[in-house]
């Protein structure tokens, strides 16, 4: 009997998922552009039908290359399954799916990526009927005061937009799971090469695979993980797993498939019918990424910290946000969560105020102006007028992206390059 | 003899390939419950599959007969699959070593640990808290189809699977 094998992070981002095609031996994941995919005979399509087998039969519910990229996103988190989406904000969409009805809660971070706060106090509660109950979670306590009896997940970002915050999953975990309720973490700024969410009590991972992971701006994607830990018929609170499911003839998720009901429910109920299936095509493109991960955002991270001091020295930037600097304070939660760097995305006010932060975005000649993170290319914009736009000031300065705020997502160019185009633009906003 | 906490790819591997016949014990009739899904599973991939279910017995479901309990197998099964909780798991154990099955498998969120210890004793090999249908899933290729993580990677060419039904 050989001892069993188990292979590093890199490895993983390579290989987990994929296999030589066994009709051609292609050795790289071929694009499956196909909707849909012939049966062996009636019984193979009726057992497919019935989820009694697993398998393909139309790419709004399972793709053979979307498929890669699930499993690889599942190893390299630690969880059991994913479910890969269009769109960053339908993974949110279908991690919340299963577990909320009309008129239930959820608690959220203030501080998230500012079409987050949109979607969840716009879309949600008008169309579903789903309320965020939206705290600091700089406080964990300040998550258990506002848990209810109508509370149904929990979601933060473990580094989170715009920069340099950083949140203690374990503390909000350990909350959550005292109050049998799932912890969901949006884990796109910090990607599982610098910190894995699950390790630390988290239930689901979601991603906006559009970012980091894909990591030079082709491809929008999303992406929810399942732990596979959550034992989603105790409480009752969650009859979508646990209940007969009229679409399968009766059938109960979580009695049936055990540790795999939330992944399956995702694809065999959350993409079958609402439908916000990655395209295959997109799916290589991230695959792609994902093979360098680790190469590439070890870069992003030393970048973002020499940028990070860089701003912090020079003397027309008021303050900086980057949770790598020993000045933030988030610096010690940084150093437990997240050791191999504190991602590449930060904040800094510039002196002057909103005028001079205009003027910064406007001079840069390296930096890209445009609505992104996470691409080779270093990029940059002003929340409060485009990203976190539709919040009351209130909701922008409680999330971090007050009218002097500039983002950064800082790049894999030459880093003396990076640093220069900074040094220029911020001459001209201050002359 | 393995611990039970963990099991190898290739001591699974090796179990699947070797066991020919598998009783379902503690088989629904019910198409939507785990037990019909494995025993069709199995079914489909080659085994000969033995439902055992007093209530059902004497009945046909999935083109097979039901029995009532191990006793009455037309043969003795390599493995036993027990769909039944930890305490009922012991007996039914202890069944398995008096036909002669040579495995026993409780299934997920099932261990009984002192049955296992008396099944290894007896020279059977014991798999608890696990699934069949899953693990041959995980290691042949498959469960990645619906985004599964099976934690195997592969740089082959894999044998494209056929149902061994048309075969029968």
């Amino acid at each position: 009997m050989s001892e069993q094998k188990s292979f590093g992070f890199e490895t993983r981002a390579i290989h987990a998922g994929a296999a030589p095609d066994p009709a051609t031996g292609a050795r790289q994941t071929p694009i499956y552009q196909t909707t849909s995919f012939v049966f062996d005979d009636i019984d193979d399509a009726a057992s497919l039908f019935n989820l009694q087998k697993v398998g393909f039969i139309y790419s709004r519910l399972t793709n053979p290359t979307v498929a890669v990229l699930e499993e690889r996103l599942a190893n390299l988190e630690g969880g059991v399954g994913a479910t890969a989406t269009a769109s960053g904000h339908s993974a949110q969409l279908l991690a919340l799916f299963p577990l909320l009805q009309p008129g239930d809660e959820f608690i959220s971070s203030t501080k998230l990526y500012g079409g987050s706060l949109n979607q969840f106090s716009n879309s949600f509660p008008r169309a579903f009927g789903w309320k965020a109950v939206f705290v600091d979670t700089d406080n964990p306590e300040n998550v258990r005061s506002a848990i209810t009896p109508k509370t149904k997940a929990i979601f933060v970002e473990s580094l989170a937009n715009p920069g340099g915050i950083v949140t203690d999953v374990e503390a909000i975990a350990k909350i959550a799971d005292a109050a049998g309720i799932p912890l969901i973490v949006d884990n796109t700024l910090a990607t599982p090469y610098l910190l894995n969410p699950i390790q630390w009590g988290a239930t689901l991972v979601v991603h906006s695979t559009t970012k980091f992971l894909s990591g030079n701006g082709t491809s929008v994607g999303g992406v929810v993980i399942d732990s596979g830990k959550f034992d989603w018929s105790k409480s009752g609170k969650y009859p979508a797993l646990s209940e007969p499911d009229p679409g399968y003839h009766g059938l109960k998720f979580h009695e049936t498939f055990g540790h795999l009901a939330f992944t399956i429910h995702g694809h065999a109920v959350g993409l079958r019918d609402l439908g916000p299936s990655q395209a295959p095509l997109n799916a290589f493109l991230t695959l792609n990424g994902i093979e360098t991960l680790p190469l590439r955002i070890q870069r992003h991270a030393d970048n973002a910290l020499k940028v990070a001091e860089f701003l912090e020295g020079h003397p027309a930037v008021e303050w900086v946000s980057y949770a790598g600097l020993k000045s933030s304070k988030y610096h010690t939660l940084a150093q437990k969560y997240l050791p191999k760097g504190a991602g590449a995305v930060l904040t800094f006010g510039v002196k002057g105020g909103y005028e001079a932060g205009v003027k910064v975005v406007e001079s840069v000649e390296l930096f890209s102006h445009l609505a992104n993170i996470g691409d080779t290319r270093s990029l940059i914009i002003h929340p409060s007028s485009t990203t976190h736009r539709q919040l009351s000031p209130e909701g922008q300065a409680s999330a971090g992206a007050g009218p002097e705020v500039v983002r950064l997502s800082v790049g894999l160019e030459s880093v003396d390059d990076i640093i220069a185009d900074l040094d220029q633009a911020l001459k001209k906003a201050i002359r | 003899m393995t611990g039970h906490d963990s099991y190898t790819d290739d001591f699974l591997r090796n179990l699947l390939g070797r066991v020919r016949s598998v009783a379902i014990v503690g088989f629904s009739a019910s198409e939507v419950k785990a037990s019909y899904f494995v025993a069709k599973y199995l079914r489909d991939k080659g085994y000969t599959v033995y439902p055992v279910n007093p209530g059902v017995a004497g009945q046909e479901v999935l083109g097979m007969p039901v029995y009532a309990s191990l006793k009455d197998l037309p043969q003795a099964p390599d493995m036993v699959d027990i769909f039944r909780n930890a305490q009922a798991a012991g007996g039914i154990t202890d069944e398995a070593i008096a036909v002669g099955a040579k495995v026993v498998w409780m299934q997920l969120g099932v261990r009984n640990d002192e049955a296992a210890r008396r099944a290894e004793e007896a020279g059977l090999t014991v798999i608890m808290n696990r699934c069949p249908k899953i693990e041959y899933q995980r290691l042949f290729g498959e469960i990645g189809r619906i985004g599964v993580n099976s934690d195997i990677i592969v740089n082959k060419k894999q044998k494209l699977t056929r149902t061994f039904k048309k075969l029968m």
